[in-house]
């Protein structure tokens, strides 16, 4: 399978065999993402870093998988002290970036955005999240933990919280589709799934339910995939409150939990999750954050022509 | 004796007739096209027409023959529409619209944050598909879906 100059722009482009590919790769990275074993991979390679707005983690993870790999990085930096600040185009900075690395990681907060870099690029684009769009990367990270920490083929999960506007759980729904994942989506009736992505999932092969409950939904499932409630979308503060108490996990949440559950969240958390669960057997996603390295460090391998 | 609606929209001796278009359309119809100011003939436009089927829009082009691709782009928002090349004041083609799989530079996308809409050197595209009789449009750019009022969205 040949990845090399590819762009990774959505998870709605890559296959079933494309994406195992992905996670076999990097699952070999990880003895080097540990640090455990050193690799010179990726050396005299730049992997320029465009982050419109911030993301310190996926930044970083970027970063440390570069690294890692015997790369270097370019940063862009403040974009309040760059060329943008002026007035100059996305497909300008692109055009002009390209000339200096060997791939570029976007970050934009228009939806739409790494396509168009994709466009204007002769060098391999990652999308590292476009508005409310995609974010592919996260979304892989995602389903290699799922398969390092739980299972991917006959997977229950339930996805609980913000639904509407959660970029990481439409991306990771179209994905969980190809193995034909029971998914139980949970969220208060302002910030459900938008039915177009429900319809879209199902006709993938997923199968689909919806509850109002994590309580409901938590014994039947083997991952339980919280995201963010972001209070700047509720007109109503105590609405807001209302919400998010409601979909707190607790201990007590998990009472009927099978002693396999997961817990994953693409993080940050606010309260969602309380610190008392950060010891359990059940909280997965601080290894999350960390399995995004080898995940990152097998796409840019791939796409640069460094691994097959 | 010549009927009234001949004397308002005279025949053309050639060009192109668009007939059948969605009451209502014809002025989005010259839009699409970029008509008048592409034309150097003569054009008509008869809004709310009494036809078989009951009232419809029709557009006559003269000196013009359009081209079926250059046509298709109509059927977005006019999908029982047809064209008729006229030659010699003889129709010598007649053809109905096809919706087309992608349209570029047509519509604008809904969506205010897609990248589509900023100040950007790039033209809007969209995948066309179709559900019964309804047209729905995916924007390449942001994905995000037009299947109502698709007239009020044309650049």
């Amino acid at each position: 399978m040949n990845f090399k100059d590819n762009h990774i722009i959505s998870t709605r482009d890559l296959s079933r065999e494309m994406i195992d590919h992905i996670l076999d790769t990097a699952e070999r990275m990880e003895p080097i993402a540990r640090g455990e074993q050193r690799s010179d991979l990726l050396s005299g390679k730049i992997l320029a870093i465009l982050f419109f707005e911030p993301s310190t983690r996926t930044r970083m993870s970027f970063e440390t998988a570069m690294l890692r790999l015997g790369g270097d990085v370019l940063n862009l930096g403040s974009i309040d002290a760059s060329s943008i600040a002026k007035g100059e185009t996305l497909a300008d900075t692109v055009r002009v970036v390209d000339g200096y690395v060997d791939a570029i990681v976007l970050r934009h907060p228009k939806e739409g955005a790494a396509l168009l870099a994709s466009e204007f690029s002769g060098v391999p684009v990652l999308n590292a999240g476009d508005g409310a769009g995609h974010h592919p990367t996260q979304t892989l990270l995602d389903l290699y933990t799922i398969r390092r920490e739980s299972q991917l083929d006959g997977l229950k999960i339930a996805l609980a919280g913000d639904l509407k506007y959660g970029r990481t759980v439409h991306s990771l729904c179209y994905a969980l589709s190809l193995y034909g994942a029971q998914i139980t989506l949970i969220s208060p009736k302002e910030l459900r799934m938008p039915e177009e992505i429900v319809n879209d999932i199902a006709a993938r092969g997923a199968v689909i339910t919806e509850s109002d409950s994590i309580e409901e939904a938590i014994a039947d499932v083997d991952v339980l995939y919280m995201t963010r409630i972001q209070k700047e979308r509720f007109p109503d503060p105590a609405e807001y409150r209302k919400v998010a108490n409601k979909l707190k996990i607790t201990m007590e949440t998990l009472k009927n939990a099978r002693p396999e559950l997961k817990i994953m969240h693409p993080l940050p958390r606010v309260n969602e999750i309380d610190t008392e669960i950060d010891d359990t057997p059940h909280a997965c996603y601080f290894k999350q954050a960390f399995y995004g390295v080898p995940v990152r460090m097998a796409l840019l391998g791939l796409v640069l022509g460094a691994i097959e | 004796m010549v009927k009234e609606t001949e004397l308002r929209v005279r025949r053309i001796k050639n060009g192109t007739v668009i007939d059948h278009i969605t009451a209502g359309r014809a002025l989005n119809v010259l839009k699409i096209l970029g008509l008048p100011d592409s034309s150097e003939g003569v054009v008509s436009v008869l809004i709310n027409s009494h036809g078989k089927y009951g009232k419809k829009d029709v557009v006559k082009i003269e000196n013009r023959e359009l081209k079926v691709e250059e046509v298709d782009r109509i059927a977005l928002i006019a999908p029982n529409a047809t064209i008729n090349i006229i030659r010699d004041f003889k129709v010598i083609q007649k053809k109905k619209v096809h919706i087309p799989s992608f349209v570029e530079g047509v519509v604008g996308c809904i969506n205010p944050n897609c990248i589509s809409n900023s100040n950007e050197p790039i033209t809007s595209k969209f995948k066309v598909s179709t559900e019964d009789t309804d047209i729905k449009l995916r924007c390449s750019y942001c994905g995000r879906v037009i299947s109502e009022n698709i007239a009020e969205h044309l650049l």
